[in-house]
């Protein structure tokens, strides 16, 4: 594998997380709970948004083969994704739509704080930008976790059914393999370790307050990052890419 | 080739009548977007630096540069963003926020005050001015601003976030 390879499948990772969870995210709008967070839920999918479109056209930037961002999220099979599987899972309540963006907004706020040392310019200036949207997430999250856990006994209940459900997708988002070690030894890569022990000290120390618990399951979900997804994916690609494979081409 | 007649201080002039899309009051220079205009031997590269990474605005703005200026028949205009360093709202200039108080949007605090992001900050209200205000969504109708009301004269107004 050569550096711009590894780059390029570098970037489609963090950049296919980025596009779907904005996805699912944007399901909610005009169905959340209550206005306010119709509103902060499709402000999460913006930021997502234009954080898959940086991360996109810097890959095909890459890649060299004069592609945009737009080929790359519309003309990809669902075996050339690379976003881990905790983004594609379908939204499920608004306790399950929030539990997840808890354990990934912590992530990319541990993620991305690293980042902001990579030797690569480029990556180096999103990990900036996308910090200061992130910290609002996770903040927003983490509140909503308190609020559920110590809200009512049906609050608890579903948050708790959420956590349980989720955790065994959350070991992927600290996998590595060759691409980021070969990266890693150029100090362009994050060191996951880190990341790892801070997000799970945060996940436990918040989850403890809210008084709800972190399932003792060691078995962990692999494979988005590889490009074997979930059943869902596929759905979400038939819709999102229905567009640009009935009409090549067209234009807004 | 003619060479461009208008020097850099020429078009940033031009470049500042280009309303913000999203809060028409203010122009792009004073939301500290336009970051610099550099003149060639045959045309402009104008540097843009994006607000908020899915800003929906970007592209009008790119638009709007490229309209202005070919008005005014400056040549072979280009548009780059530059994503580093980052956009903050301490970059708008205080005329800016003093128009935004006008138009009735309390402009933000210093980027500091995001380290805590949904803090006890007092915003205080652009009608009435007022310190008693309170936080009504955390997210508003554009990326950048939040919803409050004011407990004194009780209009609800708009906050734009520090960044």
């Amino acid at each position: 594998m050569t550096t711009e390879q590894a780059l390029y499948k570098y970037c489609l990772r963090l950049g296919d997380n980025a596009l779907i969870q904005s996805y699912r995210l944007s399901e909610w709008c005009s169905n959340a709970p209550i206005l306010e967070e119709d509103l902060a839920l499709t402000n999460f999918a913006l930021d997502m948004i234009g954080r898959a479109q940086l991360l996109l056209t810097y890959a095909a930037a890459v890649e060299g083969m004069g592609k945009t961002d737009d080929d790359l999220a519309y003309r990809r099979g669902e075996r050339q994704f690379m976003n881990t599987l905790i983004t594609e899972l379908p939204n499920g309540d608004f306790a399950y739509t929030m539990t997840r963006l808890f354990f990934t907004s912590v992530y990319e706020y541990y993620y991305f704080t690293e980042l902001q040392n990579s030797a690569d310019d480029t990556l180096k200036a999103i990990a900036a930008k996308t910090l200061k949207e992130v910290k609002y997430h996770k903040a927003h999250a983490t509140d909503w976790m308190l609020r559920l856990g110590g809200g009512t006994e049906e609050s608890n209940k579903r948050a708790q059914t959420a956590i349980n459900a989720l955790w065994i997708y959350t070991g992927e988002l600290f996998e590595t393999d060759r691409t980021e070690a070969l990266l890693q030894d150029m100090n362009i890569a994050v060191d996951m370790p880190p990341v790892k022990a801070k997000w799970n000290t945060y996940v436990q120390e918040v989850l403890l307050e809210a008084g709800l618990s972190v399932p003792a399951v060691d078995y962990m979900q692999t494979g988005g990052r590889n490009g074997v997804h979930t059943e869902n994916l596929g759905h979400i690609l038939s819709e999102m890419q229905y567009l640009q494979r009935a009409y090549p081409d067209a234009t807004w | 080739m003619v060479k461009s007649a208008y020097s850099k201080e020429d078009i940033l002039h031009l470049l500042k009548a280009i309303p913000d899309p999203e809060i028409p009051v203010v122009n792009i220079y004073e939301m500290g977007m336009l970051r610099d205009v550099l003149v060639t031997e045959d045309g402009c590269e104008v540097i843009l630096t994006p607000t908020y990474t899915g800003c929906p605005a970007m592209g009008l703005i790119e638009q709007d540069i490229k309209m202005t200026l070919n008005n005014h028949h400056v040549p072979n205009v280009s548009v780059k963003m530059v994503h580093d360093p980052a956009w903050t709202t301490d970059w708008m200039t205080d005329v800016a926020k003093d128009k935004l108080k006008k138009y009735g949007i309390a402009p933000p605090l210093h980027s500091s005050c995001a380290l805590d992001v949904f803090g006890h900050n007092i915003i205080q209200c652009p009608q009435c001015h007022s310190g008693d205000t309170v936080l009504l969504s955390r997210f508003g109708s554009t990326a950048c601003k939040a919803l409050y009301q004011c407990n004194s004269c009780r209009e609800p107004f708009e906050y734009f976030k520090c960044h």
